[in-house]
């Protein structure tokens, strides 16, 4: 079952003529890791990126189609595109979470930062907002780490320490979907190890939709993989499909090192 | 001949840091000398009527507190505007018009003080010269604010909002916290700046032989005392003006090695 239904969705940058993703339809499986991959400028991270509309940041941006979000609760799909308000896109992105491809800890404790999300949805109760980051911070595979320094600075942690950090942030929240932009292309194999373990045990609670320009982390972790090339989804099938008997011409010569 | 050019260039640039260097030098060791030889405790105990320094210096840091309390909110608030919510030709414009209220000279500003203020409320007051720094530092701390501003990165921001936060949260508890030793550099720097003005207290606040803490009188200021006391004819005024010099000297040079030393520990 799909948590996410991209249907006909295109997107065109502000001041921009030609869109820079074209009539996109793919689900995002609930409970499962879907991989976009594709070379530079394929537009997969501008999909990612539509996927809680950070993009509205920037004001401008010209969305067509629709991606629906399922509402757990209600069994409702709702289409995010729709959104207009503060408070909806609020909600949006304490739904749908995002990692970058840099960690970004901010500028506070370690515990300051998990808890910051928590503390935006109006969490104060302390033992509470200790066992969320606790139990965040276990999530990530960070706690054993990092247990006794929570009160020292963020910044003060290793690259991959830091993004395992993000993870936990962005868990603590409780997100249905976890969106992942190259969360891995900055840091060393270990770190990387560390995080794609990390990934496929939190699909156990998250749907996870990650770009990645590495076909073997595709391959090793994801159960569903979207081959996207200038603006176009060329192929969507499940992971070992893609990798062993793509369809079309132009996904095996891309996962097969012809271009790209 | 590239490394004749090399060495001629090289030898250029060495020199011309020396002249500079060494004109800082006399100014120092004058200052220095004149000044340790007029200083004295009591000029500490004793206010400008009974020849010492000490309203004055606390007069001095009174308007300089209050144009910070003034300048830097302001400041800060503007600069906030114009990196992260004015996006077009209005910001552009606030920053072109706070880059030129940079360059202003001092003493226009002054004026300008004196026009709207000292002339229509009938006389000096230490609130006009309060304004008349604030003016000053304004400029300032918006251009501080908006660099340091716009040096956090964008992931920082994207992160924030990617959290469930609105975008004045983020500004306010990740920004600002990721540019602040630099904003609080730059506010000290400031500070350091207006403390050792006179020109914009010329004809705003005046000064005051005697010590007061009445913003609506003409107020006591370390720096127009010392441009009077030097015009004076006796030699006593002008070894207090010496001492006075040489006190503001430290307390700006103080001020600006504290800001240089915060952003060093902090990096």
């Amino acid at each position: 079952m799909p948590i996410m239904n991209i249907k006909k969705f295109s997107f065109t940058y502000p001041g921009v003529e030609h869109p820079s993703l074209r009539n996109i339809t793919l689900p995002i499986e609930k409970n499962k890791i879907t991989a976009l991959i594709g070379p530079s400028g394929c537009g997969k991270s501008t999909l990612l990126r539509a996927m809680n509309r950070i993009h509205d940041i920037y004001p401008g941006n010209k969305y067509d189609g629709k991606i629906e979000l399922l509402d757990i609760k209600t069994g409702n799909k709702n289409n995010i595109l729709d959104i207009k308000k503060e408070n909806e896109f609020i909600e949006l992105r304490q739904k749908v979470g995002m990692i970058f491809q840099k960690p970004t800890p901010f500028p506070m404790s370690i515990f300051d930062n998990v808890a910051y999300g928590l503390k935006i949805t109006g969490l104060k109760n302390k033992t509470e907002l200790k066992d969320r980051v606790e139990k965040a911070l276990k999530d990530a595979a960070l706690w054993k780490e990092i247990q006794d320094r929570l009160s020292k600075s963020a910044m003060g942690l290793s690259g991959g320490q830091q993004q395992r950090l993000c993870i936990a942030r962005a868990v603590a929240v409780k997100p249905e979907v976890l969106l992942f932009d190259e969360p891995t292309s900055a840091l060393d194999p270990i770190s990387t190890g560390a995080i794609e373990e990390l990934l496929v045990e939190l699909k156990k609670d998250i749907s996870i939709a990650i770009v990645t320009h590495n076909m073997q982390q595709a391959s090793r972790i994801s159960d569903f993989t979207a081959f996207m090339y200038l603006g176009d989804l060329i192929e969507y099938n499940k992971t070992e499909n893609i990798f062993l008997n793509p369809k079309e011409k132009r996904t095996e010569d891309y996962i097969t090192g012809r271009f790209g | 001949m590239r490394l004749l050019v090399n060495k001629i260039f090289l030898t250029l640039s060495v020199l011309s840091a020396l002249i500079g260097l060494a004109f800082l030098g006399w100014i120092l060791i004058t200052l220095f000398i004149k000044g340790l030889g007029s200083f004295h405790f009591n000029l500490f105990l004793n206010d400008l009527i009974n020849d010492g320094l000490r309203n004055l210096i606390v007069g001095q840091f009174i308007l300089a507190g209050l144009a910070s309390a003034i300048g830097i909110p302001l400041g800060m608030a503007a600069g906030i505007y114009i990196q992260e919510y004015g996006k077009g030709r209005y910001a552009s414009l606030i920053r072109d018009l706070s880059d030129i209220m940079m360059s202003a000279p001092s003493i226009v500003i002054g004026a300008f003080v004196y026009a709207v203020i000292v002339v229509p409320t009938g006389g000096t007051s230490g609130f006009a010269g309060a304004i008349a720094l604030a003016i000053m530092m304004i400029p300032v701390v918006i251009n501080t604010t908006d660099n340091m501003l716009s040096l956090v990165p964008v992931e920082l921001r994207e992160a924030g909002i990617a959290l469930g936060a609105s975008k004045y949260r983020v500004i306010i508890d990740i920004i600002i916290k990721a540019a602040k030793v630099g904003i609080m550099t730059g506010i000290l720097l400031a500070f350091a700046r207006i403390i050792g003005e006179t020109a914009p207290l010329l004809f705003t606040s005046e000064t005051s032989n005697y010590f007061s803490l009445d913003l609506t009188e003409s107020f006591p200021s370390l720096t127009v005392s010392i441009y009077d006391l030097a015009n004076e004819p006796e030699e006593s005024s002008r070894d207090l003006a010496w001492a006075a010099s040489f006190i503001l000297t430290i307390l700006v040079l103080g001020i600006n090695l504290t800001g240089r030393f915060i952003t060093r520990h902090k990096e």
